[in-house]
């Protein structure tokens, strides 16, 4: 059937885009255009997804941790990024779709995630690489979202954003202990740093031309940058700290500016992101399967739960 | 995965400190009132933000709407002799605590 649409509507939409326009927030029960409800339940549950399947690179390396304290802060870093899917998943029911919805188009193979958590973590080191690039990408792009014109997803973005600057600096410790260290200690954390380089810098996503869903959600203020210029003050503001621990970045065209002071750098190669978002990156599988166990082996957890409710609260 | 799963939705208040009022922080999952403050304390209570908190399931909030901000609120609109500026007197009054 086909959509008519009345003045009423034109009329409705005009007043959203002027309270854009605004620059006023929109809360859950406001008026919105469908499109705008099904971009933000897109983008947040995305979103909220990477957060949970993003535990499980790192915890990889929980039973592994070279020291009580280092796995402390990684157990507290893994356990923040399942706070985080929290948040999100709660901030995109507030458009009217259920949580349960979500995790099963997630578990059906429907929904994407961020491609970055594909790639495997082979040593100690790339828990720090992740820390360093992987949150700290995360924190450029969520310190952008943390201003986006839906209150319940800014909200999530500013608490979230205070939980990864610890995630971002226990990262870079780790990094510049090794970088202190011996021969082999620095060749690791050298190696993590060649590996999540190029990864990281996809994490914004497509080149601003290639980017479909750009234009509409920078003009709803959803997005109020583009994927090139976070991309740009993400390498801007890491380049520098890298070299100050003696780290080198896989990019022989990586050279500071005078003229722009912001640094030059070469080409993402754009294959290797479609394949990994397409479902062909060296861990995709792995992660798919494990998501799916957990899900299975919480099922007696759920079923206790209800059956306790139903018993004690009914 | 069970989409029979009874799990509801509370929202989560946080009470930062002592004499402070609470505030929404957000909500949580659980199938009761136990697991709920369970889980709002693991997802909203991380880092000392709270020293109370209160879960109450979503269904029992009864919200004004967006549409009613005019007519609703119309009450405290043309009543402004509720409000100190409305008096108007001479710069011998002062008021009587700072």
């Amino acid at each position: 059937m086909e959509a008519t649409v009345t003045a009423d509507m034109l009329e409705r939409e005009k007043a959203f885009n002027d309270r854009i326009a605004r620059g006023e927030v929109i809360e859950p029960k406001d008026w919105m255009p469908e499109r705008y409800r099904k971009q933000l339940i897109r983008m947040m549950s995305q979103h909220a997804h990477s957060e949970i399947v993003g535990m499980l690179p790192e915890g990889n390396w929980i039973t592994r941790a070279p020291s009580l304290s280092r796995k402390a802060s990684l157990l507290a870093k893994v356990q923040d990024e399942a706070g985080h899917g929290l948040y999100i998943y709660s901030a995109t029911e507030t458009l009217g779709v259920d949580r349960l919805e979500l995790t099963q188009q997630f578990l059906d193979g429907n929904a994407k995630y961020s491609s970055i958590f594909n790639y495997p973590t082979l040593s100690w080191a790339d828990i720090g690489a992740i820390g360093w690039l992987v949150d700290g990408a995360a924190i450029v792009n969520q310190t952008a979202l943390a201003k986006c014109s839906y209150g319940p997803y800014s909200r999530a973005m500013l608490r979230i954003c205070k939980e990864e600057n610890f995630h971002h600096k226990q990262g870079y410790q780790i990094l510049s202990i090794m970088m202190q260290g011996t021969a082999e200690q620095k060749e690791m954390a050298q190696d993590a740093v060649n590996r999540f380089w190029w990864p990281s810098l996809m994490m914004f996503g497509p080149s601003d031309a290639n980017s479909p869903n750009s234009e509409e959600l920078m003009r709803w203020k959803v997005k109020l940058h583009s994927n090139d210029d976070l991309r740009q003050r993400f390498i801007d503001r890491t380049v520098p700290q890298g070299e100050a621990i003696g780290l080198t970045f896989p990019d022989d065209k990586l050279k500071y500016s005078e003229t722009t002071r912001s640094y030059e750098w070469g080409q993402i190669n754009w294959d290797e992101f479609k394949a990994v978002v397409s479902g062909n990156g060296p861990c995709n599988k792995q992660r798919m399967q494990a998501r799916k166990t957990a899900e299975e082996n919480g099922q007696w957890v759920r079923a206790a739960a209800e059956a306790y409710a139903a018993k004690h609260y009914n | 995965m069970s989409t029979d799963t009874k799990l509801i939705t509370w929202e989560v208040f946080t009470q930062k400190k002592q004499g402070a009022a609470h505030e929404h922080a957000g909500s949580v999952k659980a199938t009761d009132p136990k697991m709920a403050l369970l889980n709002a304390r693991d997802v909203y209570g991380r880092r000392n933000e709270a020293i109370n908190m209160w879960v109450v399931p979503a269904f029992a909030i009864t919200a004004s709407t967006p549409e009613d901000v005019g007519p609703f609120f119309d009450p405290a609109n043309d009543k402004l002799y509720r409000n100190p500026n409305f008096y108007k007197l001479s710069n011998t009054y002062k008021p009587v605590a700072d």
